[in-house]
């Protein structure tokens, strides 16, 4: 049990690029190589993707193991499954992190009940307590309350880890690791198949890539005050957003929802327009290195996690703002 | 076709409070609901069933106060209902949970779709659809947003973030569903009044033929150390003030420190 040794990282693939919430753990784990002083592997599954594995040291990686298999080409649980049972009982990895993705949560369930050990879902944080031991935070009960998981015995430790709470490594072509190809006996899997794949149709810029949100909550009156909103987005080049509330009433798409039932964003700056701010929502953008509130209500939850606040109805001073900030653009 | 739809009673998450006294989940007060994707599973499998004919089974692992989520599937027109309850069930991570929920859904046998809401609101783990496929050597589809049945095998749209995935898996699977599926819908009188009739089985851990070893706290690797209420940001705020051509004044000179005009 105690010579299982190293940090492993599964490296998830989307259309041949590295996702990036892979590469969030390699940078993670650097913290955690330095407690432990345990390597950095990234194990990367696919078809023709030596090129790929050359990156990977230089994103953090100390050694990649990879395996280059036809079965492999497209994902798929039960070989990748397969692969990675193989792979982590050869190796005896100690801790093995996935990014808590679609394809993450799930495959990473199916290799935890291939090795028979703990997987803790959708952590926000790693680390180690006083006593050396590795644990996991999660939210529970829709973000109302953190848990620290341990998995005393069994390894790997396993868990998936949302993505865009780590920032990735900057890509350094000096740093070199070790390649290891690997070779699994797969078959493919006859008995699931990606049909097709359709785009999403999106409203603009994806609301977890733009630098700036304007985000609205349950206090909008009516989907017209959207409008002004979006204008002020667009001022200053973001893009516009929601809590539960707007999009529940079809204001919104969904996939401008913020918040544990949408999406977690990241922008150097949210303005947060009429959002109380429920526990599941702060949970979705904690990570916003900005954060300015308006909300006619002084005592919003919001404006506890507020660096700049207006206690004002936002029918009277958005309207102003955007006048303020035309006045200065022209 | 017969289909196994997996549902867990978890609390009421607006009533979900810590003890500041002991640190530890007050259950005091706290009302117990079906989960609520679960309900979208049961509505998925009463569609499925209705096109196709068959059978649809509820099962439930928990406690015997569990049953009342199992009453409610049948009064929603399941035709069976299984509860899984044994103390030595108790305590039981992702791993165990999904093992004998799997052990369980070998006993029933011949099933040919296995239905799960895509997570529990309690938990939210979204764990247990994918490790039951995996200990019953099953494919899977998660997150699935629309769903068919044809020809042996079940077709899904998988709403991911910036793309709809049309996938198939051969049946006998799993799939776990989102919310986005379908509208529950609510029990009827005559639904209610069959439902008493309805035969509803209780297992514990040696009718299903468990391993010891595997169940409860025993099967279970990963434990939870310590829970505790989000870390509140530390710090003050500053409130622009006056009149709204005045805040508009505060507002664009802060947009212009923080480099965002």
């Amino acid at each position: 049990m105690n010579k299982s040794s190293g940090i492993w990282i599964y490296i998830e693939l989307k259309e041949k690029q590295i996702a990036t919430g892979s590469l969030e753990l390699l940078a993670k784990a650097q913290e955690l190589k330095a407690y432990n002083g345990e390597d950095i592997t990234a194990v990367l599954l696919g078809s023709e993707v030596g090129d790929i594995a050359k990156l990977l040291p230089g994103y953090g990686a100390d050694r990649v193991i990879v395996v280059d298999e036809p079965a492999l080409a497209s994902y798929s649980a039960r070989p990748y499954q397969q692969a990675l049972k193989a792979l982590a009982e050869k190796h005896s990895p100690s801790i093995f992190l996935f990014s808590a993705t679609p394809q993450g949560r799930d495959l990473a369930p199916r290799v935890m009940v291939s090795l028979k050990t703990g997987l803790t879902a959708d952590a926000i944080d790693l680390g180690y307590d006083e006593d050396g031991v590795f644990y996991q935070t999660t939210p529970a009960y829709g973000g109302k309350i953190y848990a620290h998981i341990v998995i005393l015995e069994k390894r790997p430790q396993m868990a998936t880890v949302r993505p865009k709470i780590f920032t990735p490594l900057a890509y350094d072509a000096n740093k070199t690791g070790e390649i290891i190809k690997e070779h699994v006996q797969l078959e493919k899997d006859d008995c699931f198949e990606l049909v097709s794949v359709e785009e999403r149709k999106k409203s603009g810029i994806a609301i977890d890539q733009a630098k700036l949100l304007v985000s609205g909550g349950r206090g909008i009156k009516k989907q017209e005050d959207f409008n002004m909103l979006r204008e002020l987005a667009q001022l200053l080049g973001g893009q516009v957003a929601a809590s539960r509330p707007p999009v529940d009433e079809g204001w919104l798409p969904h996939d401008q929802q913020i918040g544990q039932s949408g999406t977690t964003v990241k922008p150097n700056m949210i303005i947060n327009v009429a959002v109380s701010g429920s526990v599941q929502y702060q949970v979705g953008m904690q990570g916003s290195e900005c954060v300015v509130s308006i909300n006619h209500n002084p005592d919003a939850p919001i404006f506890e996690l507020s660096q700049y606040g207006v206690n004002a109805d936002y029918r009277s001073v958005v309207p102003a703002i955007i006048a303020e900030i035309k006045k200065r653009i022209n | 076709m017969k289909i196994l739809v997996f549902v867990k009673q978890v609390p009421n998450t607006d009533d979900v409070k810590l003890d500041p006294k002991t640190g530890n989940l007050q259950r005091e007060g706290v009302q117990s609901v079906i989960n609520p994707l679960d309900a979208n599973a049961i509505e998925a499998a009463l569609t499925l069933k209705e096109q196709h004919g068959g059978t649809v089974a509820a099962i439930s692992m928990g406690p015997p106060q569990a049953e009342e989520v199992l009453k409610k599937a049948l009064a929603l027109g399941c035709d069976e209902a299984y509860l899984l309850s044994d103390r030595a069930f108790g305590g039981a991570d992702t791993l165990a949970t999904s093992y004998t929920l799997a052990k369980a859904a070998e006993k029933i046998g011949d099933y040919d779709l296995l239905l799960f809401g895509k997570n529990a609101s309690d938990g939210d783990t979204a764990q247990t659809g994918p490790a039951t496929a995996a200990w019953l050597g099953i494919p899977q589809i998660t997150l699935a947003s629309g769903l068919s049945v044809s020809d042996g095998w079940v077709y899904a749209d998988c709403m991911l973030d910036d793309e709809i995935q049309h996938v198939r898996a051969k049946l006998p699977a799993a799939v776990t569903v989102c919310a986005e599926l379908n509208t529950p819908r609510y029990p009827t009188p005559k639904n209610i009044m069959k439902a008493l009739k309805k035969q509803r089985t209780v297992w514990n851990a040696e009718a299903i033929e468990a391993d010891a070893e595997l169940i409860g706290v025993k099967g279970s690797p990963s434990s939870t150390k310590t829970v505790f209420e989000p870390p509140k940001r530390d710090m003050t705020t500053v409130f622009l003030d006056g009149t709204p051509d005045e805040v508009a004044v505060q507002f664009a000179d802060m947009l212009e420190k923080e480099h965002v005009l």
